[in-house]
């Protein structure tokens, strides 16, 4: 079974440590959402999570391996969806997605694709070129990247901004599916995600 | 591989429906070789005798131009984080990148350039040399160009420092490509320089992926 686990870890950005001694554990099939007020460090947590940056202090594990010690298999088994969506304005919505699965090494698979765009309501908007979409309609092409590749972690950052009610619906409904299937995730986020059980990870507590 | 292609196939098909920045790096390279002859003046003897320098620095330039953008957009619309965090080597992926650079302002410029030699009244002889020297010396601009352009990466005046970064590391390049067409054109061997330009290159293949993606990776962190 898989697990993702982190100990004693502690983050600076440039002058200021933002947190340390911190400790999570994810087990196969759970959600984690990290919450904590503007500047705590859930950004820095999941990019840590997502080995994009070190931790100054601490060691991230994987199924009791620690993941610095192969960031190749770390890069492939995670999704990270970050601040800034990564929709290229002059491609349409199903190249980007196409992009982004080929980036992560999956060959094309048109089925699947579709099955993506279905999935957050982006079918009628495949063929138009991203500078058309709403920031919303950005979101969800962001998201949708989550479904064009399987990967068991999900490191999400703040993945409601600027979604619609009935996105987050199906977003909740996803979320939901990848955690039954034996999936992992680390939300970071403000709102509840309505998926009701999970575990919080409060950060910016006086420690 | 699939990535690998992948970032070239995407860097192509952005470079094709949105052609103004190449066609920027061409058109200046035009204009700024044809301003020569009006503020030299229209001398052939004098044009000919430099045209190799004119044609090899506007080259380096427009090259520098397009460098700035390489990796801009990437960070800002958050693509590099996405490349960054692919599965497939960071190094191939960059060399991918360095590629689709090439096709788009190194291939062209080549295109160009004996147009440009006619203007400036090159030997015949001087052609297949400069064109030979342009082939084997512009991917290696491509290269080097990476490397200041992940290194100037979220820097705040990233525009000004490029040229400072590159532009010495573009000397021998400069040096041996125009020193092929000058021999070319007083018939004397041109292999020893372009083997020496060969071997810029072949330096370059391996090693500037490597140090742009490690700077890549500090970018991103």
């Amino acid at each position: 079974m898989n697990d993702f686990a982190g100990s004693g870890i502690a983050c600076r950005r440039g002058e200021r440590l933002v947190f340390a001694n911190l400790d999570f554990h994810i087990a196969a099939g759970r959600l984690l959402t990290l919450v904590g007020p503007n500047g705590s460090g859930k950004s820095s947590l999941l990019r840590l999570m997502a080995a994009l940056a070190e931790p100054e202090a601490g060691v991230i594990t994987w199924s009791a391996t620690p993941i610095a010690d192969d960031p190749d298999a770390h890069r492939a088994r995670l999704h990270y969806v970050g601040h800034l969506d990564a929709v290229k304005p002059i491609l349409t919505v199903a190249e980007n997605l196409r992009f982004h699965a080929a980036l992560r090494g999956t060959a094309p698979d048109d089925g699947r694709l579709a099955a993506a765009l279905d999935a957050f309501g982006l079918a009628p908007l495949a063929d138009l070129p991203g500078r058309f979409l709403s920031q919303g309609q950005r979101r969800r092409t962001a998201l949708a990247r989550l479904l064009v590749s399987p990967a068991p972690l999900w490191l999400l950052d703040e993945p409601t901004l600027g979604l619609d009610a009935d996105a987050q619906t199906r977003l909740a409904e996803i979320l939901k599916r990848h955690l039954a299937a034996g999936g992992l995730a680390a939300v970071a986020t403000h709102s509840p995600l309505g998926l009701g059980e999970s575990t919080a990870l409060e950060l910016g507590r006086p420690r | 591989m699939t990535a690998f292609t992948a970032v070239i196939a995407r860097d192509l098909r952005l470079a094709w429906r949105a052609p103004a920045d190449s066609a920027t790096v061409i058109a200046f390279f035009v204009l700024a070789v044809v301003l020569f002859p009006f503020g030299v003046g229209p001398e052939p003897q004098i044009l000919a005798r430099i045209a190799v320098g004119i044609i090899w620095v506007t080259a380096l330039l427009a090259c520098l131009l397009s460098l700035e953008r390489l990796f801009q957009l990437e960070a800002e619309d958050g693509s590099l984080e996405l490349i960054v965090l692919s599965p497939a080597p960071l190094e191939l992926l960059v060399f991918g990148k360095c590629v689709a650079h090439w096709l788009t302002t190194g291939l062209p410029l080549i295109a160009v350039s004996p147009l440009l030699a006619l203007l400036l009244n090159l030997h015949v002889d001087g052609y297949a040399a400069l064109l030979l020297a342009l082939a084997l010396g512009t991917p290696t601009l491509s290269l080097i160009g990476a490397i200041g352009a992940g290194l100037t990466l979220g820097t705040r005046r990233g525009g000004a420092l490029l040229p400072l970064l590159v532009l010495p590391l573009y000397i021998p390049v400069l040096i041996f490509g125009v020193a092929a067409v000058e021999a070319a054109v007083a018939g004397l061997p041109t292999r020893p320089h372009l083997l020496l330009l060969g071997g810029l290159l072949a330096l370059g293949l391996p090693l500037a992926p490597i140090a742009t993606a490690s700077a890549l990776r500090q970018a991103t962190a």
